[in-house]
């Protein structure tokens, strides 16, 4: 079976972002006032072939865990789609 | 003493490293990241540059290169080895030294000269060196903003793992000497162990008085010294 997998990585709340700050400091000199908080993250498209979702699930815990995700700084969760030719 | 240099796609302080070491008067040799053997080496030296482009975090992928399991037997056995820059963000990656480094605060690439004093002698890389001692290096990098949760921090405050800190020319690690935003100014680690270490800071490129300054020599003379005594980590200190 074919699925897709979509991780959402953050960094945790206690890790300052740098890039997020820049950001919104760049919108609020735009005149976005009101915009508070940025905080940058990724988003990683897995396609994987594997047996069952329990199995797909398991790759892309393993994955996050080893590679895409660092742990120390980052947190992450993911939806997992059956890809259907769309 | 030979010194073996690792060359990761996207390395680029790897020839800044020979020329360095070897001014210092050591011999070296390129490990390619694809070799599995460091037979030979006293000593590796992960360099500087963007292994893998920095895709996904700096040295995420790198630490995955065939090579990094004999850099790990390596540094288990007790031997020296330092990451600089991208280097010391490998080794972070690779679990053989604790934290992670985030964006620079000021999100801007720093490429400059700073200071950073000596925090401990008990390293092969440091050992001619004496507690407080302020060196003046380059540095360049964008990320370099060491985080570690606070119960790692004090463990490397207690334990003696922090090697060198960002300070002012009078030796202070004063917050407007902090360049990149790190905690509590840390510009270098080691294991609990000592053996291996990491430095944002690139001492190859200050081993010659033409190219601005010699302070970067000690490091490499202090683990050849280190090799030469057979010091064993675990010992003395």
């Amino acid at each position: 079976m074919k699925y897709v997998a979509y991780v959402n990585i953050k960094l945790k709340q206690s890790v300052l972002d740098p890039q997020g700050e820049a950001v919104r400091s760049a919108l609020v000199s735009m005149g976005y006032g009101g915009v508070q908080e940025i905080r940058l993250g990724k988003r990683i498209r897995v396609e994987l072939e594997a047996a069952n979702e329990a199995e797909c699930r398991e790759i892309v815990d393993e994955i996050s865990q080893r590679v895409l995700v660092n742990p120390n700084m980052e947190t992450y969760e993911y939806e997992i789609r059956e890809e259907s030719g769309e | 003493m030979k010194f073996g240099i690792i060359v990761f796609p996207g390395s680029n302080c790897d020839k800044d490293c020979r020329t360095g070491i070897e001014a210092a008067g050591f011999d070296t040799g390129f490990i390619w990241h694809r070799d599995t053997s460091v037979a030979g080496y006293d000593c590796l030296v992960l360099p500087g540059g963007f292994s893998y482009g920095d895709y996904l975090r700096p040295g995420a992928i790198a630490r995955f290169s065939p090579i990094m399991d004999s850099v790990a037997r390596f540094a288990s056995d007790g031997k020296p080895v330092l990451g600089i820059g991208n280097g010391f963000q490998i080794l972070l990656e690779a679990g053989l030294l604790p934290g992670a480094m985030r964006r620079n605060a000021g999100t801007r690439f720093i490429c400059d000269w700073i200071n950073v004093r000596v925090e401990s002698e008990g390293t092969p890389f440091t050992s001619l060196y004496a507690e407080g001692d302020v060196l003046t290096l380059p540095v360049a990098h964008g990320s370099g903003n060491y985080f570690a949760h606070p119960d790692v921090l004090a463990q490397l405050n207690t334990g003696g793992q922090v090697v060198l800190r960002y300070c002012n020319e009078l030796g202070e690690a004063a917050s407007r000497a902090n360049p990149n935003g790190s905690l509590e100014n840390i510009a270098g680690i080691c294991n609990e162990t000592g053996n291996v270490v990491g430095i944002m800071p690139h001492p190859e490129r200050a081993c010659e008085a033409i190219l601005g300054g010699t302070d970067g020599r000690r490091i490499f003379e202090s683990a050849a010294e280190w090799v030469r005594g057979g010091v064993r980590v675990g010992q003395g200190a």
